[in-house]
């Protein structure tokens, strides 16, 4: 059986050597970002983590703020799948290869979080079921490992698929696809909501200890997700011939103001609660927006989450501000910073300060944390630029195994 | 990915495969203490020795001593009695071979202001007066509690922690992932990671430790009172309790009716600490007078 296996390695191969001058200057800036990361974490490595400026009170900080923010990215995915397959929507059709393409590079970065966080990184076999002793009764972190686990291969499995298939000219099993496509719905919310119930069971912790976190993760990320494939969608019709019509992303930020709204709505509750019954817990909230006796250092970004999310919100209600690309734009980077903030640093380090005896030690990202952030960062968008510079062409129709020969 | 994925493995990777060294290659494979066969087990101490007297040396020896039957144990602490002198934190910190820089302390000894009450929120670790104790404050030490419903031991991905049968929670040092998910689920602070190498001079090593308590632990593992596992288990005090010079602290079997810290709970008012969150610790707070 001839599977034009090779044509295709050996074709990807020559695609991804083959680039114009910006993509090799994009490419060889993420590989120096990428070396500058892995020294950071090899000095991180060799002298522990105390390079980080986590401690006994902040035992977690920077590597899983963004951890919980790639699962949002991740799980969002979906957004684009459901209308996609299900109704057989064209305008977005072709264009959730992308999606799914971006949830496994997202992936891949909150497993690199989770490894640059742990003290034994080489004892991640521990956590292999059969071979270690992955402890799934009870541990979410367990659950939680297992279904990003499983969530990569999920999408992996689609993809590749669909691609191979188009490479060699022929359609896509749907007898085989729209099971597992149906699959990955639940999935991307599995994965979302398990992150959160990571935090969510955690009653040590009264910031976290909240029945309205899922909802809230999943109203964010479904506004983050969308949020980067709007301007990658921009930046892919200037650079490939790939056609995305502005219908496909104007119905995009529709939905992200709907999600948005609900996102705020959320937020609004849950400050509600804390300042009306104004209980000893609200301390948390408080050192968010106001900090504590001096201890602020992170209130700017507490407000400035706020203020990002409400701007973009009404940038993206309004149709007259949606359909204009510059404010939709701004729209868009400000709903990723606002969600950043929120999941990230407004979400982990409240929930540790004060600690559990009453203890603040204030904490923010020291410079190891930085950089090694910036070399995922970086790593991921390799990886996603390198799929893309394969998966583009096949769409097109421009890389298929008679082209290939 | 490739990049970074080969950059962390490469860390245990190289450094096994460039050593040769067989006991290095049986440390990565060691499996989880609970899972090691009598054989197996007895390897492992004589490996974990053979370590250590080339890491401090010092003839370390390494215990796996069994529970006893019909022990659970408890501890009381007399709220009225202690002056905050913190010769408990460093008794332990001695006898259990805790880090000296950076400094790890498996007890932590609040201050709190008689206006206020017992109030964590607004308690003080770090008071330091020339005597204590100090005017119009009280103290309140607080360390692991032993959690029969220990939200550490549930959160837990890989059983790197549990409750043994005589009711103590331990740590396999050499299983822990050092992802600090217990460190976040305690409600206690009990917890401590070892953030850099522990430094510890050689000669105030103390030689006398078990596995699942007071041996040396290494860079990027939780570690936390284990109410002195290598003494109580042959009967001893732990060592907060046979250096507190007003005898507040108070320990002994549950299961025992005339035992010290029974006697304590049927003659005195006992509380525990954040009752509400249903952790039904075995370190039971009381006012003696």
């Amino acid at each position: 059986m001839n599977m034009h296996l090779k044509e295709f390695i050996i074709g990807s191969i020559k695609l991804l050597f083959q680039g114009s001058k910006a993509y090799w200057a994009w490419v060889s800036t993420l590989l120096i970002l990428i070396a500058i990361g892995i020294v950071s974490y090899y000095g991180q490595a060799a002298n522990g983590l105390i390079t980080t400026s986590m401690r006994d009170q902040v035992s977690w900080g920077f590597y899983i703020g963004n951890f919980t923010f790639m699962v949002g990215i991740a799980a969002a995915a979906i957004m684009l799948v459901i209308p996609a397959y299900i109704y057989n929507w064209k305008p977005i059709k072709e264009i959730v290869i992308l999606g799914e393409l971006l949830a496994i590079s997202a992936i891949v970065m909150c497993l690199l979080f989770i490894l640059v966080d742990m003290g034994h990184p080489e004892r991640f076999w521990h956590m292999i079921p059969g071979i270690g002793k992955l402890r799934l009764g009870q541990s979410i972190l367990a659950w939680d490992s297992l279904a990003l686990t499983f969530y990569l291969i999920l999408n992996f499995i689609i993809v590749s698929h669909i691609l191979f298939r188009a490479f060699r000219i022929k359609d896509y099993s749907r007898k085989y696809v729209i099971p597992l496509i149906l699959l990955s719905v639940p999935a991307g919310i599995a994965i979302h909501t398990i992150t959160a119930f990571l935090y969510n069971g955690i009653a040590a912790r009264p910031f976290w200890n909240s029945a309205i976190l899922a909802p809230k993760f999943l109203a964010s990320a479904f506004c983050s997700g969308p949020a980067i494939m709007i301007i990658l969608f921009q930046v892919l019709r200037k650079t490939t011939k790939l056609q995305i019509e502005n219908r496909a992303i104007w119905t995009l930020a529709e939905l992200m103001a709907y999600t948005m709204f609900f996102n705020l709505f959320l937020t609004g509750a849950e400050i509600f609660k804390e300042v009306y019954s104004n209980t000893e817990h609200r301390v948390f909230t408080e050192y968010l927006y106001f900090g504590i006796e001096g201890h602020n250092k992170i209130v700017p970004f507490g407000w400035l989450a706020i203020i990002f999310d409400v701007i973009a919100f009404v940038l993206f209600l309004v149709p007259k501000t949606r359909k204009n690309f510059i404010t939709l734009n701004i729209g868009a980077v400000l709903i990723y910073l606002g969600v950043y903030i929120e999941k990230g640093i407004g979400l982990i380090i409240p929930g540790f300060t004060p600690d559990v005896l009453g203890e603040i030690y204030e904490y923010f990202p020291s410079t190891t944390e930085i950089l090694v952030t910036v070399g995922i960062f970086s790593t991921g968008f390799l990886i996603y630029t390198l799929m893309l510079k394969v998966a583009v062409p096949i769409i097109l129709g421009e890389f298929n195994y008679k082209k290939a020969q | 990915m490739k990049w970074m994925a080969v950059g962390t493995a490469s860390i245990a990777g190289l450094s096994l495969l460039s050593s040769c060294d067989s006991d290095k290659r049986e440390a990565f494979f060691q499996d989880q203490f609970k899972e090691l066969d009598e054989n197996e087990l007895k390897a492992v101490l004589e490996r974990l020795e053979r370590g250590y007297k080339k890491e401090y040396n010092a003839d370390i020896e390494v215990n796996a001593t069994a529970p006893m039957d019909h022990v659970l144990f408890g501890y009381g602490l007399d709220l009225s009695k202690c002056i905050g002198c913190r010769r408990c934190v460093y008794a332990c910190v001695e006898e259990n071979n805790q880090s000296r820089n950076p400094e790890v302390h498996w007890i932590k000894v609040l201050e709190m202001e008689k206006d206020k009450g017992a109030d964590l929120l607004h308690s003080d670790v770090y008071y330091n007066p020339e005597q204590v104790p100090e005017e119009g404050h009280f103290y309140m030490p607080v360390q692991c509690q032993q959690c029969k419903n220990a939200p550490c031991v549930k959160v837990c991905p890989v059983e790197a922690t549990w409750t043994e049968p005589d009711g103590i929670v331990v740590v396999d040092y050499d299983w822990c992932l050092g992802c600090r998910n217990c460190m976040s689920a305690c409600p206690y602070g009990a917890r401590k990671f070892n953030w850099a190498s522990p430094e510890i001079p050689q000669e105030e090593i103390n030689i006398h430790t078990e596995y699942l308590g007071n041996r040396p632990r290494a860079k990027g593992v939780v570690e936390k009172c284990t109410f002195c596992i290598q003494r109580v288990r042959q009967g001893l005090y732990p060592a907060c309790v046979e250096i507190c010079p007003v005898g507040s602290r108070k320990f002994g079997n549950l299961l025992d009716e005339q035992s010290e810290i029974r006697t304590i709970m049927k003659n005195k008012r006992v509380f525990i600490l954040k009752e509400e969150l249903n952790t039904q610790p075995k370190f039971y707070y009381f006012y003696g007078t």
